[in-house]
Formats: structure tokens, sequence, C-alpha cells
């Protein structure tokens, strides 16, 4: 005969709702940690899928996700013939938010280097890779794009051909990816009228220079890509992957004779996200998490010790009665522990059932089962402490008294 | 005919509630002793001391002076605990009070069942011996029901069964008619006496109802924390 479970089975529906509330507040402090994990796999999601041993950005950039960074697309044809470097490719991303069937849709851009790099490393869970050098996009499923949907970006319509799964940009938004030159393309576009107010722009910009002259001034008129040095830079960064057994210091050493770029590696690249993008919300999560540990204490402390005033009577009488102090401690504390077992069931139970659906990604496994299970227990423990005071206080007396 | 075992001794009780001007002195070497078998009365205007007598011998409060023995063996003298009180009171007292005697949560025969468990008993045996109690004080039928669920009669019943449950040599009520009409009241003194007598506890009752006292063997008369025989066993 457990008096613990005695007890709890006389107010079961009680019982149950105080245990789904602290379930509750388990499961937020599951999701904190859950989305600090999401936060950092978000980030680094894309320096992983890449697949590049170096990244060459900007000179002193540390681009291209924590900063902008700019280079010349014909980078990628210089950079082929280093000394250990198998492939290289252009990449280029950006955040781009535009409307879609009358609903906000935030994408984040990313180019692929066609014809050499069609998506064959993503993610791929519906539909295929690019078979076309153009108007094809490859899409995150978070976005909520259905295959063979259109979307309307710079003058072109897009076809979704492939959808990924939880590719997501460092910002959790989801990725799309087209070729590199559509994605400059969609990047650069400006309508006409915009275009043409540039074009007079140049020409007046010309007329301070000494390369003034009649010749170039008809250039600057024509479309950019006929003036390569005046246009603007297409790329923002290039992939290096290395032949097999080459050393990334070493090409990084080469590269660094190189004024204009700077090669960091995948792994200074996630460090880069890890320190700059994250660091503050980890911190804020932090925070949160370590407050939300609290309040759960308190209100676990609060509970247990009411949960013992109401039983000063029975225990009392128990007590009258010469029960060992390890009866009613035992009590206590059993209850306690079926509380936050509970809870606990519960705040699993929610996360199971809806992590997946909140707007972030909520990464949970076991290491976070287990910390929130530490911190379950020693909350259920601390707390019982409270009630435990409280019934070892009370007189045995108490009975007579009525 | 051959001296009855003494199943519990008080002599010369004091006890002061307090101190200073706001002292009440409720035991004023109060002396009683009960046997086996015995079923005795304690009379006495509200406020003589009969329920603080009571308490101290169910060794739940001190009396600063005397001695209390249990079986011959002293258990407090002049205030101070020799063994395992607790211990003494679980194995060697059964307890009734007036009521809110049962623990609201557990059914009849779980509140049976507790005095055992306390004495780490908690098996079949234990089960089948609750519902005996029970059967044997005419509430078999409601060893399912809780305290809530019963009469005040009923409940005074499980009460006393639970008392019976180690089968102590020493049963102490306080008060336990009061909250019953008079042949309720009655019915429950019955009992006690038929229990004294099968069990051979000896059971001190508290009580006010004067109708009752044909039933005691003897009946003490407490008057300012003194105690006086008013009628003892033939
Ligand atoms: N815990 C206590 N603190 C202070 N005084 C107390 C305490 N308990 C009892 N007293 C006092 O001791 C005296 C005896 O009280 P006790 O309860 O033993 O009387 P009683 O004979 O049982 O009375 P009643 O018939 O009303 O139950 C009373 O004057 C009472 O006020
Ligand atoms: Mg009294």
């Amino acid at each position: 005969m457990n008096l613990a479970w005695k007890d709890v089975r006389r107010q079961k529906g009680r019982f149950a709702l105080t245990a789904f509330g602290l379930g509750l507040l388990f499961a937020i402090v599951l999701a904190m940690g859950g989305i600090y994990r999401g936060l950092i796999e978000d980030a680094t999601l894309l320096v992983d899928r890449m697949g590049a041993d170096l990244w060459v950005v900007q000179r002193d950039t540390r681009g291209p996700f924590a900063e902008r960074s700019t280079v010349p697309a014909d980078l990628e044809d210089r950079l082929r013939v280093v000394p250990g470097v198998a492939e290289t490719r252009r990449f280029s991303s950006a955040i781009i938010q535009r409307n879609h069937h009358n609903h906000s849709l935030r994408m984040n851009l990313v180019g692929l280097a066609w014809p050499w790099d069609r998506g064959e490393g993503l993610p791929l869970a519906e539909g295929r890779t690019l078979a076309q050098a153009h108007l094809e996009m490859i899409v995150d499923r978070s976005l909520g794009l259905a295959l063979g949907e259109r979307v309307h970006l710079g003058n072109d319509d897009y076809t979704v051909v492939g959808i990924t799964k939880g590719l997501l940009g460092s910002g959790g938004d989801g990725v799309v990816c087209v070729n590199e030159a559509d994605a400059s393309a969609i990047l650069a576009y400006q309508p006409s009228e915009a275009l043409r107010l540039e074009r007079e722009a140049r020409v007046s910009r010309l007329a301070h220079t000494e390369l003034d002259s009649p010749a170039n001034e008809e250039r600057l008129r024509g479309d950019e890509g006929i003036l390569p040095a005046l246009a603007p830079p297409p790329t923002n960064a290039i992939l290096v992957k290395l032949i097999p057994g080459a050393r990334v210091e070493a090409v990084q050493r080469t590269l660094a004779g190189w004024v204009e770029v700077t090669a960091t590696s995948t792994e200074e690249q996630r460090q880069f996200l890890l320190q700059g993008v994250v660091e503050k919300s980890k911190r804020q999560i932090g925070l949160f998490r370590a407050l939300l540990g609290v309040v759960s204490g308190i209100i676990v402390a609060l509970i247990v010790f009411n949960m013992t005033a109401a039983k000063a009577h029975d225990i009392a009488l128990l007590k009258l009665m010469g029960a060992k102090t390890g009866v009613v401690v035992g009590l206590i504390l059993e209850q306690s522990m079926m509380l936050g077992g509970l809870g606990y069931a519960f705040a699993f139970v929610i996360a199971e059932l809806s992590f997946q659906y909140w707007p972030r990604r909520v990464v949970v496994g076991f290491p976070e089962f287990a910390g929130v299970a530490v911190l379950v227990t020693v909350i259920t423990l601390i707390s019982s402490l409270a009630g435990i005071h409280r019934a070892l206080k009370i007189p045995p007396t108490l009975v007579l008294a009525g | 005919m051959e001296p009855r075992e003494e199943v519990v001794r008080a002599d010369q009780l004091n006890k002061t509630y307090g101190s200073g001007h706001t002292a009440v002195r409720a035991l004023r070497g109060a002396s009683l002793v009960a046997h086996r078998g015995e079923l005795v009365a304690l009379l006495g205007p509200s406020g003589s001391g009969k329920s603080t007598l009571l308490t101290a011998l169910g060794l739940l409060n001190l009396p600063e002076k005397g001695r209390i023995a249990l079986a011959g063996q002293d258990v407090v003298v002049n205030g101070i605990a020799h063994g395992d009180l607790p211990s003494l009171r679980r194995s060697r007292i059964g307890f009734v009070f007036q009521k809110s005697n049962l623990i609201p949560f557990l059914t009849a025969q779980e509140n049976v069942r507790v005095a055992f468990k306390i004495n780490g008993q908690d098996g079949v045996g234990e089960l089948r011996r609750s519902q005996e109690l029970l059967d044997a004080l005419g509430v078999g039928e409601r060893s399912d029901h809780y305290p809530e669920q019963l009469s005040g009669g009923e409940q005074q019943r499980v009460a006393i069964a639970r008392a019976l449950a180690m089968a102590p040599p020493l049963i102490l009520a306080d008060e336990p008619t009061s909250a019953l009409d008079s042949h309720r009241g009655r019915e429950v003194m019955d009992l006690f006496k038929r229990v004294a007598h099968e069990h051979g506890a000896a059971i001190i009752v508290v009580t006010h109802d004067q109708r009752t006292l044909d039933l005691f063997d003897t009946v003490f008369e407490m008057e300012d924390g003194i105690l006086a025989p008013a009628r003892s066993a033939a």
C-alpha cells in the first residue's frame, strides 16, 4: 500500500492538471535547449551542406554568411589552377523577401554553379535536381511551396522542381537554390525605369573622368555586361574543393599572397557563424533557461509545500500513531517525484508532438531530454525539502485540536 | 484471585503548560493504574486535565514530573523518555479520538492497514486481518468506502478497528462518542467493553456520558489535575 499514490488517486484531476502545467513549463525549458541547438544547426547547415574545403571571400571579410562579401566571378577560373585545388564553384547567397500569392515569402537565395553543381549535394526530399540552365528552382519544404508551383522572381517565373527537407539559412529562412546566373539576375533585377536612370547617372559620372569619350558613353548606355569593370561584382564567394590528400592550410598559405581575397576553411566559417550570428541568441536563451529553471523550482516548491500543508492533519495522525519519520518523508518525496515525473512525461509528449511545428527549428535529442530530466529531479528533490521541513514541524497532537 | 497484569501505570504526573503568569498546571500529581482487560472511564469537568493525562499516557506529551511505566517498564521519568516513544506508540498503544480519526484519502480498510504498514507489515495477511477487524466491528460491508462516505458511528468503528490492528495492550480513547447520538454512543462503549474482555486490552476512555458508566470496570474522576477513584473494579 503506497500512501503517496493513494492520496494522488483521490485527487487525480487536480494532480494531473498540476502536472500538466508543470509539463508545459518543463517543455519550454526543453524547447529552449532545442531552439539553441536548432539555431546552431540552422546557422551552420548551409556551410556544412555546400561541401567545400575552402571558402574564398572578399579580403578581410567574414563572408558570405556572417557579412557581405563580393568577389569577381573570374576568380573561379584563377583558383582552379592553384596547386591542390580540385574543383571551384561560384556561390552567392542573399535573403530576399517577396510576395507570393498575397503572402510574404522570406527566402535565402543560393546560386548553384551550373552546370557543375545542379544541387546533387542537397538533402532532396521530393522532385529532382536542376535539369536546365534557367528558370528552375529547388526550394526548402519550410517555405510551403509545392512541386511544379511557379514563383515570380525578378523578371521571370521560376518553377519548383525539387524540395529539400531542413535546408535553412543561418537566419532560419528556407533556402531556394537556382542557377548562379539566375541568382545574379534576381538580385540585380531592377525595373526598366530604374535601369534607364542608372544609365543616365553613369554617363554623368563618366563626364567627370578622363575616360569621357563618345565611344565609352555609347557603351555605358548599353547592357551593363558589356563593361564588366563597371558592373557589380557578380558573386559572394568561390567554393573550393581540394584534391584528396591536399592540406587546407597549405592552400590557405598560397592564397594568403593574393591581395584581394581571404580563404577560410569550413571550420572557420562555422566559427564565424557561431560567434557572430548565434552568440547573442545563445546567451539570451541561456539566461531564459536559467530563469525558467528557477521559476519551475519555485512553483514546484510551492506546490509541494501546499500539498504537505493540506495533509497536515493526516501527517499528524500518522506521527501520533507512531509512524517513523521515513514514512512521512517518503510520502512527501514520493508525491513530489510523481508530480515531477508526470510533469516530465507531459513535457516529453508535448515535445514529441509539437516541436516539429514550431516556427523555428527545435532540435531535442538525448542530451536535451536527459538534461531536463536531471533538472526536474533536482528541482523536485530540493522542493521536497520545503515540504519535508514543514511536515517534520507538524506536532502529532495537532490531531487532537480537531 | 491472582494479581492482574499491569498494562500502564502513571505515578504523580505533573504537567504545566506555558510559564510565568500564563502557566497552567494541567496535571498536579495524577496517578492511575490500568490492567489487562480493564475498561477505565475518566470523568471530570472541562479543563480538568483529562486530555492532558491521556496524551501523557499516550507518550505524546511528557509530564515534567512523575513516572509512566508500560508493562512494568519505565518509559518516561520526570520528562525524560526511556526508549523509542514512536515505536512504543505504534506497537503498544491504540488511539481513538472524538472525530477526524481517519485519513480521508484512504478507504476504511486502508485506514486499518495503515496501522500495520507503519509497523512494516504490509502483506496479504494484514489485508485479511484488516477485513476481519472491520467485519468484527460491523463495518465489513463498508471496507471500500472513504471516511466521508461513512456515518460518524461507522467512522468510530473503523477507528477502533485500526486501534486494535496491532493488538496493543493499551487503547486510549478521548471522548470517542461525543459526536454520536446516545444510542450509537452506547454501541461504541459496548464495543470497547467487548474488545477489552476479548482482546485483554486495557482501555482508558475519557467520557462525559454518565449513562454508559455501568459498562466500565473502573471510573476515575478528574478534578483540577488530580485523579480520584470514583469507583474501582470489584
Ligand atoms: N497546548 C496547551 N497549551 C496551554 N494550555 C493547555 C494546552 N492544552 C491544554 N491546556 C490547558 O490545560 C488544562 C487542561 O486541559 P485539558 O485539555 O487536558 O482538559 P480536559 O479535561 O480534556 O477538558 P475538556 O473536557 O474540555 O476536553 C486546560 O486549562 C487547558 O486550557
Ligand atoms: Mg479534552
